[in-house]
């Protein structure tokens, strides 16, 4: 890559925050370091992943809506856990966690319960509870 | 308290951290040093090994292998530390500072706040430095950004002990004694040595050139085996695994041949710059396919770049990063 083959397409969502060290070739074939903003096909593939995600994330709020599965699953979703991976930060069992995920199992759980899934899934219980928040909270990047 | 720390900025993170530790002790070496003395460079395709759901693809080390080899190659002595509980990791990070001794760590990413936020997945081979503390708040050189940040030490608790794949159990490192006079040259052929020797002789054919055909044969079954979205999925992963913070480029390609080209003048052999353009064709070739992957997911030729033809692709590099081996594998001092 020449120096002036350092791609600047401007990073996806990023505004700058963080650019990339790239290594390149000056014109007399040495190499030096230079910064670099972004490069299309990489983005491409973040941004394919992220709608991935958001994807999943939508299913699973228009299941919650209907009642059949828990906020769990929605924020389980955009947090991109598991039901192992939500296990290991909650200490539950996966057997437990995927029941929990149902509608009618989480409306049972007792406050304390709820407390150490919400510290998992980085909100506050009252956050877990309210389905209006669901509604409402716009799956996208703030840029 | 704070240590008198230089932050320097690096493509990678673990290159940065071993390169900045090393400089606080008076060792300057550069970043593609670094990496090609450490033996950074790789390739793994692991299907039973699984990031969000799809099989690892690799293009370098085992996370904390570099700054273990490039430490051990210059003779430098090194103590680490692991735990079970996160208490004890905060006071012996605690300790540690009040000593006056700057710390490597590693951290999960998927909680660290002044990441952006498109980069938060859950990804746990991050390496940081910290450097101090004052009350509440914590200092942290990351190679990745441009200027120092800090953590408050409920923040740093949570990202040392992140959970998933390769969980870092509050592992952190830092440098216990520097010998009187380092020389870099053994270090550089011996880094060199065990790059090519892991690249073409591994006899798995998951690791090393022998990997990226084993990728290849299996990119080409995917649209089959999979169906049309996964396999988009799974070659955004690839990409994303070349070109994701921290690879300077093409999957540390490119600061291999940095590393070349710094080589031939620091041992005075000039044939390694001829590897070193070899090396940098590789880098660029790599681009190529990245470019032909991303329109063949953005269907943007409406079928024209098939699977086959990006492993036709992988194949011609895994050919060209052979030919590059095999020379490097023969050197000596």
């Amino acid at each position: 890559m020449k120096i002036d083959e350092v791609p600047q397409d401007g990073a996806y969502l990023i505004k700058g925050k963080i650019r990339d060290l790239c290594y390149a070739v000056d014109k007399d074939g040495h190499y030096t370091s230079t910064l670099s903003m972004g490069w299309k096909p990489k983005n491409e593939a973040m941004q394919l992943a992220w709608e991935q995600v958001y994807e999943h994330v939508e299913e699973k709020r228009q299941l919650v809506l209907a009642g059949k599965l828990s906020p769990i699953a929605f924020y389980m979703e955009l947090n991109i856990m598991t039901p192992s991976l939500l296990a290991e930060y909650t200490g539950y069992s996966r057997w437990k966690i995927k029941r929990h995920l149902k509608m009618k199992h989480f409306v049972k759980l007792r406050p304390e319960v709820l407390a150490k899934y919400a510290e998992a899934l980085n909100i506050t219980p009252a956050e877990l509870v309210d389905l209006e928040k669901l509604r409402e909270i716009v799956i996208k990047h703030e840029d | 308290m704070k240590i008198d720390f230089q932050h320097n900025l690096a493509a990678h993170c673990e290159n940065g951290v071993t390169a900045n530790l090393l400089n606080f002790y008076g060792v300057k070496l550069s970043e593609p040093m670094i990496f090609g003395m450490g033996s950074g460079y790789f390739f793994s395709h692991m299907p039973f090994y699984k990031l969000n759901g799809m099989a690892v693809t690799s293009f370098r080390v085992w996370p904390g292998v570099i700054f273990k080899r490039v430490t051990r190659g210059l003779g430098i002595q090194v103590k680490r530390y692991k735990f079970r509980n996160p208490e004890k990791a905060m006071e012996e990070l605690d300790h540690l500072l009040e000593k006056g001794i700057p710390v490597g760590m590693l951290v999960g990413v998927f909680h660290l706040p002044y990441f952006p936020k498109e980069y938060r997945f859950h990804f746990n081979a991050h390496n940081i430095t910290v450097f101090g503390r004052e009350g509440d708040r914590y200092f942290v050189s990351d190679p990745i950004m441009e200027h120092v940040e800090t953590l408050s030490r409920e923040e740093l608790r949570k990202v040392r002990f992140a959970r998933g794949t390769y969980p870092p159990r509050g592992r952190m490192y830092c440098i216990s004694k520097v010998p009187e006079k380092v020389d870099v040259r053994p270090a550089i052929i011996r880094g060199i040595r065990k790059t090519a020797k892991d690249m073409l002789t591994i006899p798995i054919p998951m690791f090393g050139i022998d990997g990226i055909r084993f990728l290849s044969g299996r990119l080409r079954q995917w649209p089959v085996k999979l169906g049309e979205k996964s396999a988009i999925l799974n070659l955004g992963q690839v990409i994303r695994m070349l070109e994701e913070i921290g690879t300077g480029g093409a999957g540390f390609r490119f600061i291999y041949a940095a590393f070349l080209q710094e080589c031939a003048e620091v041992l005075q052999k000039p044939w390694l710059n001829d590897l070193s353009k070899e090396m940098t064709g590789v880098g660029d070739q790599w681009r190529e396919f990245a470019v032909m992957a991303a329109r063949c997911f953005k269907n943007r030729d409406k079928g024209q770049i098939t699977y086959g033809q990006l492993a036709d692709r992988l194949l011609e590099i895994a050919d060209k990063e052979e030919k590059v081996f095999r020379q490097l594998r023969k050197i000596s001092l």
